[in-house]
Order: structure tokens, then sequence, then C-alpha cells
């Protein structure tokens, strides 16, 4: 059948073309003119070229950094994404418990980082918190103000205890969409509950698991808050991620040529990765249709 | 209005003009051949021609960063290999 060409379309998008120049192209062109300039203020720019690109590149700050949020990311995902899964697969599909469970999975959800920072950074105290006290009191030496390995564990338990309530809720909608028929196809066929998991739920939940991964992988990749207000980047820099570095290096010491650049080469990560896992995800959900 | 708040230089106005050319040109070519010339490439997956310039901008950046952090600050060379390179993109990919 021939497709209706209509321009008059153009113009239905036009209202989200200026929304994004706004909100996103404007401000990136900013900081691709900052990144090769040097100011102290007072409006005065002056041309450093690459110098910056250069500098961060060449850093090992930089790729410490990078490493770190790499492996956090990595971390979150292989941890978030079984669980979420798990969770919704357990949570009831019909009755009284299921208002209960959304709300309750809805629930961290619902808490803006800064306070779930300060909650985690009480809780994990030694002296005050139940976490760190209850710990300590089992023999268990835990400070994650002290120690790195505790600072990492303490973040990394506090962004599952946020975030997989979002994979969860994403994989129960695409579970709660699998008509009853599928389940009764595969009864009749007498499948186990592994099958009826790998070649029904699991390909129905693919299409919200790409959405889940690449939010929680583009959300992770990003941290800031939680862990600046849990340890600061800290002990020493060891949950120093690039977000935290680059806010340092933009506010703190007022570099803002190379935190431009820092902003442009981490966008361009971020930009590499989410469309690596788009295209993988979206191509084996195209082969196996 | 007044932009210099923006703090434009001649060299990223000139970047930020070839790449508003290139989607230009981009949406002069789907005008004249629409459905964005979809095809399966060495890649094995099917891309159409927004895809193969997006591929294009975004390794040409970074060979461009790979150049400045392994090479020089001379980034002519660099310029000159993702040329080849979007030529590659949009020829086997």
């Amino acid at each position: 059948m021939e497709k209706t060409w209509n321009n008059k379309a153009w113009f239905l998008v036009l209202p989200v073309l200026v929304l994004v120049a706004f909100s996103a192209v404007i401000p990136l062109m900013t900081v691709v003119n900052y990144s090769v300039q040097d100011t102290f203020g007072n409006n005065e720019f002056f041309w450093a070229g690459t110098d910056w690109f250069t500098e961060i590149l060449t850093s090992p700050r930089f790729w410490d950094a990078l490493w770190r949020n790499l492996i956090f990311s990595a971390v979150i995902l292989a941890i978030e994404v079984p669980l979420g899964i798990l969770i919704a697969l357990n949570m009831p599909k019909h009755g009284p418990g299921v208002p209960v469970c959304l709300v309750l999975m809805a629930l961290p959800l619902l808490i803006p980082w800064n306070v779930v920072g300060t909650i985690w950074q009480v809780f994990g105290r030694v002296d005050i918190g139940l976490l760190g006290y209850f710990l300590n009191s089992l023999g268990i030496s835990y400070n994650y103000t002290q120690n790195p390995a505790h600072a990492w564990a303490t973040v990394i338990v506090m962004d599952v205890w946020h975030w997989t309530s979002l994979v969860v809720l994403l994989c129960y909608a695409g579970l709660v969409s699998i008509p009853d028929a599928y389940y009764q196809a595969a009864r009749i066929d007498g499948a186990s509950r592994w099958s009826v998991f790998r070649h029904i739920q699991l390909p129905k939940m693919k299409r919200v698991l790409l959405i889940a991964v690449l939010l929680r992988f583009m959300d992770s990749f990003m941290i800031y808050t939680e862990p600046f207000v849990v340890t600061g980047g800290g002990p020493g820099n060891s949950t120093t991620f690039l977000s935290i570095d680059l806010v340092k290096m933009a506010i703190g010491q007022f570099d803002l040529g190379p935190a431009a650049a820092m902003s442009i080469i981490y966008f361009l990560i971020i930009l590499l990765l989410s469309w690596v896992f788009y295209t993988v995800m979206t191509q084996s959900d195209a082969e196996q249709n | 209005m007044n932009f210099s708040w923006m703090a434009w230089t001649l060299p990223t106005a000139l970047f930020f003009i070839t790449i508003f050319l290139l989607i230009a040109a981009m949406g002069i070519w789907e005008f004249f051949s629409p459905g964005g010339g979809p095809r399966v490439g060495i890649l094995r997956f099917e891309t159409t021609r927004g895809d193969r310039l997006f591929v294009s901008l975004l390794g040409a950046a970074f060979i461009h960063l790979a150049w400045l952090g392994l090479g020089g600050p001379s980034l002519w060379w660099a310029l000159a290999l993702s040329v080849v390179y979007a030529i590659g993109v949009f020829r086997f990919v």
C-alpha cells in the first residue's frame, strides 16, 4: 500500500525540537565552546585549542574515575536486573496483594536522591546507625568512612535498594501483559517452570528489559548525589565516580575548560555504550522475530 | 540577542555549521530518495543512512580523542582518518 505523505506533520514535531534545542543542544554547544577555551570569569575567554582534551585523556585521575564508574555500572546491572526479574516473577498477579506490592515497590523511587544518601549515611554510621552498629556488634569492623571496600559495598547496596524497584515495576508490567492463553498452552504441553520463563516470560519482557537496562546503565553511569552524600567520593578517591570528579573540577576548582572537555568525553562514552546496548538488544529481538 | 555567554569561537562555529549542513544534506537526500536506504552490511544488522551518519560521527569523535590521547595535538591526520572511516561506514555498514 502506498504511504500517505503529509508534510504538515513536521509542525507537530516542532515543539519537541524547540524544547530539545533549549534543554540539550544549546547547553551542549556552550560546553563544546568552553572546552577549547580558558576563562577566569567576567565572560573573558582565551583560546586553548585541544589542550584540555589532551590533559584529561592523559590524566590518571580521569581513567581511574572512568574504571570505577564502569565497574560500578557492571555490578549494578549484574545485581539489579536478575533481582528485579526474580521479584517481579514472585509478585502476585491478582488479588489484594497487587496494590500492596506495587506501593511497596514504588516507595524507594519516590524518595529524593539526596534523602536516600542521607538515610544510608546515617544507617551505616558506626555510632548511631543501625547497620553500622549491628555489623560491628557481630564482630565485623564495618566502617564506610575509612575502608574503601565498605564504602563500595554501602554505595552498591544503597543503589540496589533505591533502584531495583524500577526494574521490578517494568518487568511486572511486561509480565501482566502476557495473556493467560500462553500459560494454558504451556500447562497442556507440560512445560516446566524454567521453560515457561525461558520461552514465554523472558521473550515477552525483552522490550521492557531493554528499557530497564538502558535506564539503569545510564543512571548508574551518571550517578552523583547518593555517593556524594554518603562518602563524598572517599575514603581517598575510592568512590569518586566521573560525575563527582567533574563537579570537583568545575565547581571546586573552577577549571571550566578541563571540566567542559571531560563532560564531552563523558557524554561520548555514554552515547557509545547506550548505542551498543540498544543495538545489541534490538537486533537480538529482531532476529528472534 | 547577545550570545557572548555561549563563548563562540570561529572553529567551534565552523564545527557546528558542518554538523548542521550534514544533517540538512541527509534531509535533502531523504526527500529525493525516501525510506532511509535500509540495508544489512558487515555489522550483520539493518542500518539506515541516518544510522550510518551517526556511526560515522561517533566514530570520528573517538578517532579524534584517540589521536589526542596517543598521538599529538595536530588533528589533521585524525580528520583524514575520520573521512576514510566515514566513507567506509557509508560503503560497507
